[in-house]
Order: C-alpha cells, then structure tokens, then sequence
C-alpha cells in the first residue's frame, strides 16, 4: 500500500509542536537487540529517527486501535503498544528514566485521534449543557403539544440565524470560518489550508458532522425531564436574551483576539 | 519509511467517517482520472480498487490543502509541495462541497484546535 512518504517525512520533521520526543530503546522485530531511536509524537503518528539530528524517520508507527501497557521485560522502564488483530504486532520499548517512561505511557494512551474524538464530543455535549442548560433545568417545557413546537421551533430558528450571520473573510485577516449551514459556499479566499490562519489563531470549527442532522433532536432532548415555564413572554424573553449572549460571542470571535 | 501496515490496513476496513466512489487522479506524470473507492477513517485517506478489499494507497490528512477547483473537482496538496496535487472529480458539486468540509476537518491538528475552541468557550461561560 502507498504511502504519501514525502509528506510523512515533511509533517515529521517540520518545526509543528510535536507532543513527545525522547531517546527511547526500540526493540526489532526479529532480532530482539534494542536499538536507541530518537522518537517524535505527533498526533497520532509517532515517528522514529536513527539520530535526532536525521533529516528522515526510519520509520512510523500509527497509533489507532491499540493499547499502551506496561510489559515484563529484562529491561527496565520497558512498555508496550499492543495492536488487536490477528497477526498484528506489539511494540517494545524501553525509556531511559521512570518519569521518562511515564511520560510516555501517558502520552501514548492519549494519542489516537479516536480519543482526542471522543473528548471533543464530550466537551461539545458540555457546551450545550451550559448554554442552553441542563435537561433539569429551564430548558424544557411540558405545556401541550402546540407549545413544546413554538419552544423547538424558536431554538430551531435562533441557531439558523445565528448560524447564517455572514461570515466573509476580510483577505489577509485570522477570522474564522464557522459556518455550519449546508450548501452554503465558503468565500473565495478561504484558505482550503487545515493549519491555523495567517495569524496562527485557532479557527473555531462547525460544529461536528453529527450535529447537523440531529439539531432538531438535540431540541426535543432537551424538553424531558424540564420544568414547565407559564407564559409564551417568559420564554421569548428567556431565548432572546440566549440569542443576544450568543450573537455577543459571536462579535467578539469574529473581530479575533487582539494581538 | 516503515509503517505497521498491517495495521494500516486494518484501519482501512474500519468504518468510515465518509466513502464514495470517486473518480482520483494521482500527481504522477500522465496519470488520468480513475474510479476509485475512497473512504476516510480518522484523518487518513484510504483509496481502493473499486472490486478490492485492500487499499492502493493512504493519504496522511495533515499539513494538506483541500481546494475547491472546478465544476465537481476537488484537489488534495501538501504544504512542502503545493503544486502536487490528488484530483477528485465528484458525481455532483453538492457531492463535491461535501467532501471538501469532511477533508478540512478530518486532521488531527483541527480536531486539537476543535478542542481547545470548546474547552476556551465552556470556561468563558462558566468561569472554570
């Protein structure tokens, strides 16, 4: 199977914030001598040099779908990535110290993008339970029928607004793009880049792909279990005081941090 | 460069976040458009023979540049190499449109950036 080496190569040893690096004892695949590698964490891709000067990794492990463990091993501070699957390998390696191999081993445990995922979707729920409260709280309704879809459609309705507040990129500036409405163009001079912008701020991103289909019944959720509110002016105001805090933040991302 | 490609490989068949017969054109001199089965699983780029379990090849989805070219055409480039580029003709621009959004979020580096964004709001609105 190919590779795009090159790149490999290129995102290994450019100057990006790398999320370990150390001299780690490597044992081979065959011949169980251990070879001393200067290792480099990026993401989920952990690259390994013969020297820390060498322009070029050996080699790459990619670390989806294992374990980081500790292993018995005559040598000390060893541990373990261990892949599932028939046939699949188990990386040995040793540290110099035990805070280096812990280091590691934490590290490690948190690299895979399947993780950092997981993470992110919990923090996401996080935000919208603290925006728009906990299904225990304010947010719900339990009136008849034809109340609960005002309350739903209100929210429906504040987000898309929210959501299709233009976003046009002054050319050289750090704003963000964050549009998460489909079918919408992004402007011309959107950078397609998947780095930082120009000022190397962060972009805050669309909300997540699962988002878009289930906004509605992130809505409905949300009225279970909820204290009832009495009148359709309390809710108005309620919504349109969240609409104003939010439309507030948002100003405020899009002006950027100032330098 | 050595790679656990057997674990490569197994990642392939994992479920994607996005998979579509597409047709792909590598940046190799003379190299046409192809139908290719492409599917993303976390920020690689797997592409297959349209009747083959196992990928021709893998894209690493960091440091790239998606840009939107054409009617239904996309491209993939990597930073050190702007002028290389994948090509990806789409069936529809609304296939294409599509696509492009997945690949920008689809790198590790927008995924931390993602986390930083909610971790930063979720203090600015709490205080923690």
């Amino acid at each position: 199977m190919k590779l795009n080496e090159r790149s490999l190569a290129f995102y290994a040893t450019c100057d990006s914030p790398a999320d370990n690096t150390g001299f780690l004892y490597k044992r081979g695949e065959r011949h169980t001598a251990y070879h001393r590698r200067w290792f480099v964490l990026k993401g989920n891709m952990l690259f390994y040099f013969e020297e820390r000067e060498s322009r070029e990794p050996v080699g790459v492990i990619v670390l989806e779908g294992c374990n980081v463990e500790l292993c018995d091993s005559a040598e000390n501070f060893a541990f373990a990535i261990r892949f599932s699957g028939a046939k699949c390998r188990t990386y040995v390696l040793a540290a110099e110290s035990q805070a280096a191999m812990e280091s590691w081993v934490k590290s490690l445990s948190r690299a895979s993008f399947d993780y950092l995922r997981l993470v992110v979707r919990e923090l996401e729920k996080q935000l919208e339970e603290v925006r728009w409260g906990p299904s225990g709280g304010y947010g719900g309704c339990q009136g008849p029928s034809g109340s609960w879809k005002l309350k739903s459609s209100v929210l429906e309705q504040s987000r898309e607004r929210l959501l299709a507040l233009p976003t046009v990129l002054p050319k050289e500036n750090s704003c963000a793009v964050w549009n998460n409405t489909p079918g919408v163009c992004q402007p011309p001079n959107t950078s397609g880049c998947n780095e930082c912008d120009d000022e190397g701020n962060p972009r805050p991103p669309p909300l997540p792909p699962r988002r878009r289909a289930s906004s509605s019944e992130v809505g409905s959720s949300r009225a279970s279990g909820a204290e009832s509110l009495s009148t359709f002016c309390h809710l108005h105001e309620q919504y349109g005081q969240e609409v104003a805090q939010l439309r507030q933040n948002w100003l405020e991302r899009k002006r950027g941090p100032q330098p | 460069m050595r790679y656990n490609e057997r674990e490569l490989l197994s990642l392939a068949r994992q479920p994607a976040e996005k998979a579509a017969e597409i047709l792909m054109r590598v940046p190799k001199k003379g190299s046409v458009l192809k139908k290719r089965l492409v599917k993303l699983v976390v920020n690689f780029l797997f592409y297959f023979r349209t009747d083959e379990a196992e990928p021709i090849g893998a894209l690493l989805l960091e440091h790239c540049r998606i840009t939107k070219e054409e009617e239904n055409v996309f491209s993939i480039s990597f930073v050190e190499e702007p002028e290389r580029k994948y090509c990806f003709e789409c069936a529809s621009e609304e296939q294409c449109q599509e696509w492009v959004e997945a690949l920008k979020r689809a790198s590790y580096e927008f995924m931390r950036r993602s986390l930083i964004f909610y971790r930063n709001e979720i203090q600015k609105m709490t205080g923690k």
